[in-house]
């Protein structure tokens, strides 16, 4: 039960307290820059998700049965962005081949996946703050759930701000970037509440 | 002013090609640091260290290195030089390591440093290369500063952790917080926009052109960006 509640803290805290695009800055771009409109942006989500669960099982193990074991731990940044490139380009593979239509709502996003750093960002957090596998693979869930709603959410925004009439020096990104400011600040509201859900 | 003269290459990425204010990359580390002179001091001064380094190396392995295997080529290439500066700025100013934190090894995904590369750095020779590094670096500490300055005093009423003890009451605590990060981003760059009278921003705004994967990129929202601009 311990466990479980422990579990559910990190999920709900990598969700909406520390939510990765809104308080953290981690893959600040693909929000800017894919949350157009709202199929991209749910494409987008699922995409940077699935990622980060399969980069986590692969850089968890990795980190601890490798690279602790042969005292190797300041390769981590090396082989950490190798590891994320080469499932992401395997991953954009394997949907070619085997699941077109998947490739088509998924596979497109992938290449802007490699370079992204939240995903970067997830591996390297969990081993810092010295998360077990589980633990792990349930904050980088939460953290792609977490930034699957910010997506969802500013597309939602941002084809209002598409429609309305904006001072000619914010057209563009200035709006943009001052909209997610509002989303962000929202999200600042749950800022204590995970922590005193079991008091 | 002549465009291949080398003084140009270096003024280019402080003034006319900001990394951050005019071309927008690399914004994680410029949000997430700025709440801070001391942060974002450190965080310009170590991606300048790593830019130049890499642009230097990636200009000298540019007839080596495959064009099929550039980008894995480049990232490892970064991330060396990541790991060499996050292991120096560990030793000697574990202060600054303990602000920084997880955004000393996020360098490596900071798409100012793979943009040069891809842009720059594989195209021209040594000292050219060099120089942009150069220039990219401190045009990305100067933005990153002002931005911290901004934040650092109207949010906590202090400059670089000196207290500023007139501001004491008129602190908009706000702004260090990371809502204020975005607000005073957006500001920024419509400052930008009303600076260069809208020649700036309407050239790139959130371009595809700087990001490292815009060669096998195949969003739509990238080329329909493009058409728009």
């Amino acid at each position: 039960m311990e466990m479980f509640k422990v579990l559910i803290v990190i999920l709900l805290s990598s969700v909406l307290v520390d939510n990765y695009v809104l308080s953290r800055f981690l893959g600040i771009c693909p929000f800017l820059g894919v949350s157009k409109k709202l199929n991209q942006a749910i494409g987008m989500g699922v995409a940077v998700t699935v990622v980060m669960l399969i980069a986590t099982a692969a850089t968890w193990p990795i980190q601890y049965f490798v690279l602790d074991v042969l005292k190797l731990g300041y390769l981590q940044n090396i082989v950490f962005i190798l590891i994320i490139a080469a499932l992401v380009q395997m991953l954009e593979l394997l949907l070619k081949r085997f699941s077109p239509a998947l490739y088509k709502g998924l596979g497109v996003y992938l290449p802007l996946i490699t370079t992204n750093c939240a995903v970067l960002g997830v591996t390297i957090n969990n081993i810092i703050d010295g998360y077990s596998f589980v633990e792990s693979m349930v904050s980088s869930l939460g953290c792609g759930l977490g930034f699957l709603l910010a997506m969802v959410l500013f597309s939602g925004l941002r084809s209002r701000i598409n429609e309305s009439n904006v001072p000619a020096p914010f057209k563009g990104l200035a709006v943009t970037l001052i909209a997610a400011s509002f989303v962000s600040l929202a999200f600042m509201g749950f800022g204590g509440i995970v922590e005193n859900m079991f008091a | 002013m002549n465009k291949n003269s080398t003084f140009f290459v270096l003024v280019n990425g402080i003034i006319k090609e900001n990394p951050v204010l005019v071309l927008v990359l690399g914004t994680c580390p410029t949000l997430a640091t700025t709440n801070t002179v001391n942060g974002a001091f450190g965080m310009g001064i170590a991606a300048l260290a790593v830019l130049l380094c890499s642009n230097v190396f990636i200009s000298l392995l540019r007839k080596i290195i495959p064009e099929t295997m550039r980008i894995p080529s480049y990232i490892v290439i970064i991330a060396g030089f990541v790991t060499i500066v996050k292991l120096l700025v560990q030793a000697f100013l574990p202060n600054l390591y303990a602000t920084l934190g997880v955004y000393l090894d996020l360098i490596t995904v900071n798409c100012i440093i793979l943009g040069r590369a891809e842009m720059f750095a594989n195209k021209n020779p040594v000292l050219k290369s060099a120089l942009d590094g150069l220039g990219m670096g401190l045009g990305f500490t100067v933005a990153l500063c002002a931005m911290a300055v901004i934040r650092e005093v109207f949010g906590a009423a202090s400059f670089a952790g000196v207290p500023i003890s007139f501001m004491e009451n008129f602190k908009i605590e706000f702004l260090t917080k990371a809502p204020g990060g975005l607000l005073v981003y957006g500001l920024l760059i419509a400052l930008v926009y009303v600076l260069t009278k809208g020649k700036a921003p309407a050239k790139t705004s959130f371009s595809c052109a700087g990001c490292p994967n815009a060669s096998h990129c195949h969003v739509e929202t990238c080329s329909e960006k493009g058409a728009e601009e």
